[in-house]
């Protein structure tokens, strides 16, 4: 019974902030209500036994990425009167189709056909279990190579953002200059050499 | 244990929500790459809820991957906004027609 009260005040509080992060007037408050979003997320996981998804939720999603969010936020000097400008025009079709998703998805849930018996399984699990345990047993044998893609995605991903915001105003930098290397050509780099060959000896 | 019904329906509002707000904010970057990880997070749910309910670990291991491309996918995105912001001075979407598209 604890479980199913807990989900209630989690989940009213994550659809509360959710309104919250759609309809702010000011990013900043968008972002921290999304901050919240993820809080109330990671507990509904842990009510889940999700623990490791939970934690890593809230260590990489409002330790780093938010925090990004926020410091983009408040880094650029936004005109907040334009960007809001005809707000409502567009949100009656958003309700609309917001409404009609939720009316399908809950038709679908309702059914209880789901075409796999998934409604009565969920046997609670034992105490010695570790969720962390078992996900890296997993992630480190059946999932390695998936697992060596996303850290080569993360790497892309920061020379990537690195390079895009990357200033080359500082004297002596050393950049490349791109429109020269497509400009470049063979008979600019290669030298054909004629030689003697040697005679063997 | 909490019925499975209860987490898609509660993943299906955030999805919903996250979609009304794609519209609703459809000129600020910002909040749009603020919406798709609301969207992401909604997808998440049925992910975690039905990997517990058939009791199988490889939905959680799904979810890991889609927290990593968010996270890159995020960084990318505000790199490009800070750019853009850098050239143009706005980040209105409707400003944002130098290709004239």
């Amino acid at each position: 019974m604890l479980p199913l009260i807990l989900f209630y005040v989690f989940a009213t509080i994550l659809v509360g902030a959710a309104v919250g992060v759609i309809s702010s007037r000011n990013p900043v408050y968008s972002a921290l209500y999304l901050v919240l979003c993820f809080v109330t997320s990671a507990a509904i996981w842990m009510l889940m036994e999700a623990e490791f998804l939970a934690l890593v939720l809230v260590l990489v999603y409002v330790g780093a990425v938010m925090v990004l969010f926020l410091f983009v936020v408040m880094m650029l000097d936004i005109d907040l009167e334009q960007l809001r400008a005809g707000f409502t025009r567009f949100a009656w079709l958003g309700w609309i189709i917001a409404a009609v998703v939720v009316v399908e998805i809950a038709g679908v849930v309702v059914t209880h056909r789901l075409g796999i018996d998934v409604l009565r399984a969920a046997a609670p699990l034992p105490a010695n279990y570790s969720n962390t345990t078992q996900l890296g047993t997993l992630l480190y044998t059946h999932y390695v190579y998936p697992f060596e893609i996303a850290a080569m995605l993360l790497l892309v991903a920061i020379v990537t953002a690195i390079a895009l915001t990357l200033r080359h105003h500082r004297p002596g930098l050393k950049v490349q200059d791109v429109a020269r290397q497509v400009a470049v050509r063979a008979s600019e780099r290669v030298r054909i050499v004629q030689m003697e060959t040697e005679e063997r000896e | 244990m909490i019925p499975l019904e209860y987490l898609l329906t509660l993943s299906a509002i955030l999805f919903a929500l996250s979609v009304a707000g794609i519209f609703l904010n459809r000129k600020n970057v910002l909040l749009l790459l603020m919406c798709i990880e609301l969207l992401l997070l909604a997808a998440n749910f049925n992910f975690i809820a039905f990997s517990r309910y058939l009791g199988q670990l490889d939905g959680q291991i799904f979810v890991f991957f889609v927290l990593t491309v968010a996270a890159a996918e995020s960084a990318i995105g505000l790199a490009i906004v800070v750019v853009l912001f850098r050239d143009r001075r706005t980040i209105n979407v409707e400003q944002l027609n130098r290709l004239e598209g």
